[in-house]
């Protein structure tokens, strides 16, 4: 491999896609690992279709997978440096992500009539010049694939199979990364059909080929920096299965079982399918019959002494909102994780928007405070779960933890924790045989009811939906007691503002002319955005809300810092109005997007400096 | 997992709870109550691993009636509560209390479900055929043309038979009792908390504001013995006043004989097996109802099959036993990771 005279690059965007089938979440993956184990900070975004397997060659049925890779990377990237289209369809589609001058590599077999009227052309894009603001790559993939496994599978249909994996090897040509990590991983997947690994090491390798003679790319052979990243150990991990792990790290920290009762659910699902995994680590997960049970077996669980989760998106939590308020009523910890995604109604199930935040803070008959947290990245959803679990258990009350289909489904870097660093949990376990013991008689501190877990001695009580008598627990439709209890569990959740960190400033400093504000999964899209413009010398700054119901008690105080705060989230104003209830006095722009994607670093940046410019 | 057994002999008082009981006065549920406190002490089990679990209505109060632990839940969802109970917690022994509403109508897809996976709980089921908490609307047991408060002009819906959800979820156990039989209510209770799995008793449960008298066609003293067939295992189906009546099944169908007509004996009529597996004869006996058939009562089927919570237990053993990944610390680190 030549490394030598490469152009520099930070960072470099690929967009994977083709039909569904092809492969293009596998040929990602492959590739941002490789850049990972290559020292490249990374992060993905997969961008699949609602449908299974649509038409083949229909727009419907294109599926794609992003990823950025470099020095300092937040975000999986707005446009793309490199689009590889393996048909028509995915190209027309697609072809609004590449950058100006980009690289489009085709596989131009697929360009058949059939194909090309199927995508909505009328003709060829590879034979008019509309794609001439790009760097074209005709590759024929296809056949070069069977070409190159012509020894091995004599039948078309297993040799297109690999087909994927020359576009990989086209990749790895062009940011000159090693192709070692995809040799042991098809040797891992594929042990028992060593033909299939034979098969693909070879297409990889022709693709590889194949760029090296091919000119015009030779010129655009890129080494992408390295990333300057706190010493420890790395890995992979998508939101999903991170919040997943940070649960399970939760129950062992508390020493409590784990209990997950759920319901099937996009983009919400692969966390029931990962705990679903762990036995071994004391997971009882339960897939229930459909919403409702999920959340009730929780609540069950949870009033036997579990660790209780229920996980879900938007419409999911719409069928849990009347259980949820049960759990506020029986004062019992109970995690549930909300995997926000487009709505309303079924929406857009595999795209990603931050509008279940009306839903979480107020979606339930009467007054029904939870605690509302949300994690900001893939990989801090580890924390963020874990963090949902400490608070739910010691405060004894339910939590809804919001993150997104962006969140869950893409992936980045995670240096790995110790389980020793991580805090202890511990929940406010009533003392069996305790005469004094009463089922709400309070922390005075906290205000978190005793946990006396069924089977423990002395401690036998009953619970449940209706009104409790404050300390005693029994049932009460006294006027002044309910007002009294209403209070008590709007002023517990509150106390949970005591423990939590002040908000702070993640970028720029108190002298900024514009304080832009986010939460949940939008972080690194701003942080980018605002870093950008501070480094240009604009007087910017940012800060990232994770906790939300309640505010970190330090807000209103950071708020009165700045003239001017844009608050900025893929919904129509969730959190903005929010804090205009919080901070009457305060005013706040905002800026939206309901479009099921990702806020791009560009319209953000376009969007403040129309603000800086105008003051 | 073995539910742990008390130490002393247990009472009644050691279950009653200082709750005022607020049923009305002549309600069913009070029979039930009294059942209920009158066997924990005789099945043994410790105080504390008793947990009731209830939905909504009349019946749904009855946790706060018995002192162990005990949870209220929301309407048609006990099942579902019981069930993160017993996975969570499999050393309680779990007991649902539901009405007709609560069970078949919001409810009706926890049930089935509950059923189905055969949970190690305890389903007390009382069927009074009508709302009562709500005072007075049809429910998906009362029976076609009742006048009741919204059903002005006749119900117009058909009735469900509990008995028949239970056999066509594949249920394990299920029988009915009647709330003015306190010795047989005891007997089929105790029955229940024998069984491994999921174990329905449907009480014909007579609501005196709402339905009074709704059970009466077989509950009637003056023709009960001539509508109650009470079954016993390995016994032939013999009832009525004289106890002169049986029941044959004849091709693919039950049909009421009288013994000694027509050269029948004993010895023709069909014996009672609640333990075969197949549900048919057993789904024909939940069916069976005045005037054509007598009523079956005591328990209907019982038959034994690995529960949801033994499947479950042995695969958490086995997997904790062989698994690599032992704590989190390993979980973490495991798969691809390197080192920067």
């Amino acid at each position: 491999m030549t490394t030598e005279k490469l152009n520099e690059k930070k960072g470099v965007v690929v967009r994977f896609v083709g039909d569904s089938g092809d492969g293009m979440q596998l040929t990602g993956t492959l590739f941002s690992e490789t850049a990972a184990l290559d020292g490249n900070d990374i992060a993905t975004f997969p961008d699949y279709p609602a449908e299974i397997r649509a038409p083949h060659n229909t727009i419907a049925g294109v599926s794609g997978f992003q990823v950025h890779i470099g020095k300092r990377i937040y975000n999986s990237g707005d446009n793309c440096d490199v689009l590889v289209a393996m048909n028509p369809a995915s190209l027309k589609s697609n072809l609004k992500w590449a950058k100006k001058g980009s690289i489009i590599i085709v596989d131009a077999d697929t360009f058949t009539d059939d194909a090309i009227g199927k995508a909505g052309y009328t003709n060829s894009p590879l034979d008019d010049d509309s794609l001439s603001g790009y760097i074209l790559i005709k590759a024929p993939i296809t056949s070069l694939t069977v070409e190159a496994v012509k020894d091995i599978f004599t039948d078309k249909r297993s040799a297109e199979r690999s087909r994927n994996m020359f576009a990989l090897g086209m990749i790895f040509y062009i940011y000159s990364k090693e192709l070692d990590h995809t040799d042991s991983y098809l040797e891992k997947k594929f042990s028992k059909t060593p033909d299939v690994v034979k098969a693909n090491k070879a297409v990889v390798r022709a693709g590889y080929n194949f760029c090296e003679n091919t000119d015009v790319l030779q010129s655009q052979q890129v080494r992408v920096e390295q990333a300057i990243m706190p010493k420890g150990r790395y890995r992979n991990i998508t939101g999903n299965i991170a919040t997943a792990w940070g649960l399970l790290a939760a129950a062992e920290k508390a020493n409590l079982p784990l209990f997950l009762g759920s319901y099937p659910i996009t983009p919400a699902t692969d966390i029931l399918i990962e705990l679903a995994k762990h036995k071994s680590l004391g997971a009882r997960v339960f897939q229930a019959e459909d919403e409702i049970a999920g959340i009730c077996s929780a609540i069950g669980a949870s009033f036997a002494g579990a660790l209780a989760c229920s996980s879900t998106s938007g419409p999911g939590l719409s069928l849990k909102s009347e259980a949820i308020g049960l759990a506020v009523m029986t004062e019992l910890p109970l995690v549930i994780v909300d995997v926000q995604r487009g709505g309303p109604s079924t929406g857009l199930p595999t795209k990603t928007e931050q509008a279940d935040l009306y839903q979480a803070l107020y979606g339930r008959n009467g007054e029904a405070p939870c605690i509302v947290i949300a994690a900001s990245t893939s990989a801090n959803s580890f924390y963020y779960a874990f963090e949902a679990a400490r608070l739910s258990l010691e405060h004894m009350t339910p939590i809804i933890l919001l993150t997104d289909g962006y969140l869950g489904n893409g992936s980045q870097l995670f240096r790995i924790p110790k389980m020793s660093e991580l805090p202890k949990i511990n929940p406010p376990f009533a003392t069996p045989n305790d005469e004094t013991y009463a089922p709400y008689k309070r922390d005075t501190e906290t205000l978190a009811r005793q946990w006396a877990i069924p089977g423990m001695e002395g401690l036998r009580h009953r619970i449940g939906g209706l009104e409790k008598l404050d300390g005693k627990g029994s049932v009460s439709t006294e006027p002044a007691n309910h007002q009294k209890m209403v209070n008590l569990r709007a002023e517990k959740v509150q106390r949970v503002a005591n423990r939590l960190p002040d908000q702070k400033l993640i970028v720029g400093d108190e002298t900024a002319d514009l304080l832009v504000v986010g939460w949940g999964g939008t972080e690194g899209a701003l942080k980018l955005a605002v870093e950008e413009l501070c480094e240009q010398g604009k007087k910017i700054a940012f800060t990232h809300f994770n906790y939300i119901m309640p505010l970190p008690k330090n807000t209103a105080e950071l708020f009165n810092k700045f003239n001017k705060i844009i608050v900025c989230e893929l919904n129509m104003g969730q959190f903005v109005n929010y804090l205009r209830s919080n901070f009457e006095t305060k005013s706040f722009l905002q800026y939206n997007k309901t479009q099921g994607l990702p806020f791009e670093v560009s319209e953000l940046k376009e969007k403040f400096n129309q603000i800086l410019g105008g003051k | 997992m073995a539910i742990e057994h008390s130490q002393v002999q247990l009472t009644k008082a050691d279950f009653t709870s200082d709750q005022m009981v607020k049923w009305c006065p002549g309600c069913g549920d009070h029979a039930i109550l009294a059942s209920v406190l009158g066997i924990f002490p005789e099945i043994g089990y410790k105080k504390e691993s008793y947990c009731m679990v209830s939905g909504i209505g009349c019946s749904s109060r009855f946790p706060y009636y018995v002192n162990t632990y005990g949870f209220h839940g929301i309407h048609g969802r006990a099942a579902a509560i019981a069930t993160g109970v017993k996975i969570a917690n499999p050393r309680l022994s779990v007991w649902i209390n539901s009405g007709d509403g609560d069970a078949t109508a919001i409810g009706g897809n926890h049930f089935i479900h509950l059923i189905r996976r055969n949970m190690d709980v305890n389903y007390i089921l009382f069927n009074n055929r009508i709302y009562g908490l709500t005072k007075g609307q049809y429910s998906p047991t009362t029976k076609q043309g009742q006048i009741t408060k919204t059903s002005p002009y006749g119900v117009i819906d058909y009735p469900f038979n509990p008995g028949e959800l239970v056999m066509g979820a594949r249920g394990t156990f299920f029988a009915r009792a009647i709330d003015n039989s306190p010795k047989s209510l005891g007997e089929v209770f105790m029955e229940m908390a024998k069984h491994d799995g999921t174990a329905v008793v449907e009480v014909l449960q007579n609501c005196v504001i709402f339905n009074d008298k709704t059970h009466q066609e077989v509950t009637n003293r003056d023709i009960k013995e001539d509508r109650q067939l009470w079954l016993k295992q390995g016994e032939p189906m013999i009832f009525g006043k004289d106890r002169s009546k049986g029941i044959v099944l004849k091709g693919n169908h039950l049909e009421v004989v009288e013994i000694g007509k027509d050269g029948i004996t004993e010895k023709d009529l069909l014996v009672h097996d609640a333990t075969r597996e197949n549900t048919g004869v057993h789904m024909m006996l939940a069916q069976m109802c005045p005037p054509e058939f007598p009523m079956a009562f005591g328990v209907i089927r019982a038959v034994k099959q690995l529960t949801y919570n033994q499947i479950f237990e042995k695969q958490m053993q086995e997997l904790t036993e062989t698994s690599s990944i032992k704590c989190v610390d390993d979980l973490l680190n495991s798969g691809d990771t390197w080192e920067v």
